[in-house]
């Protein structure tokens, strides 16, 4: 049984690292700049970093993990919303990244204080 | 040369970011996780953040990347100590291979 995951997760690691290597996605560019394929290859890893924080809110054991899972997955998409804002040159994307990054803060904060037990007002 | 430091930067970015979140999936312990997502994930997204800002220059949207900064840099520390706190008090335990744990040797000081 840990052979098989061990065998998935290789597959899985390899495949994508291979897309990551040999594609480097050319049709989100609306105009050309220098160092593109580099941008488009940071887009495919965060996305898979976002997989990996997934994988974690799905199956951690206790709580904690989860809230610490979705707290890292916020900030990861404030990322993708900056590499989006210099591919397709739109300066609207970081606006989105600016108030993410308000109510992930404010989330996580809740969160913690629901797991600690306590009233709000302490 | 702004869009090759920018670009410099932003490798550096998603390097942190990925070594943070595999280190999110296979550490074994909520302390553990939170110790390598959080300072991973700050540095890498801060840094993609200011190469954004280096490659788009000084328009609206290279100053709200530095805006964002500043938010992150003041913020993620204290999201990450609610939490730990949070999880200690609500019980979670240590991994197996934990040798010291001040925060409840402290609690037991204080009754």
């Amino acid at each position: 049984m840990k052979l098989l995951r061990w065998v998935i997760g290789t597959i899985v690691l390899g495949g994508a690292i291979l897309v990551i290597i040999l594609r480097p996605l050319p049709f989100l560019f609306y105009h050309d700049l220098p160092y593109m394929n580099t941008v488009s290859r940071a887009l495919y890893i965060i996305v898979l970093s976002c997989l990996l924080c997934l994988y974690r809110i799905g199956r951690g054991p206790t709580g904690a993990d989860r809230i610490v899972a979705i707290d890292i997955l916020g900030i990861m998409i404030i990322g993708l919303c900056a590499l989006l804002t210099i591919t397709t040159g739109r300066s609207w994307y970081i606006d989105i990244g600016i108030a993410w990054a308000l109510q992930s803060f404010i989330s996580t904060l809740a969160l913690s204080k629901f797991l600690e037990g306590k009233d709000f007002d302490e | 040369m702004n869009n090759l430091i920018g670009i410099i930067f932003i490798t550096i970015g998603f390097a942190f970011d990925f070594v943070g979140c595999l280190g999110l999936v296979r550490l074994p312990d909520v302390y553990n996780r939170l110790q390598a997502a959080t300072k991973c994930v700050t540095v890498g997204t801060c840094s993609i953040l200011f190469g954004t800002f280096l490659m788009v220059g000084f328009t609206a949207a290279g100053i709200k990347c530095l805006l964002c900064v500043i938010f992150i840099v003041l913020t993620s520390p204290v999201a990450a100590h609610a939490v730990a706190r949070g999880a200690h008090r609500a019980g979670v335990k240590l991994s197996q291979g934990s040798v010291v744990d001040r925060y409840a040797e402290d609690k037991e000081g204080e009754k």
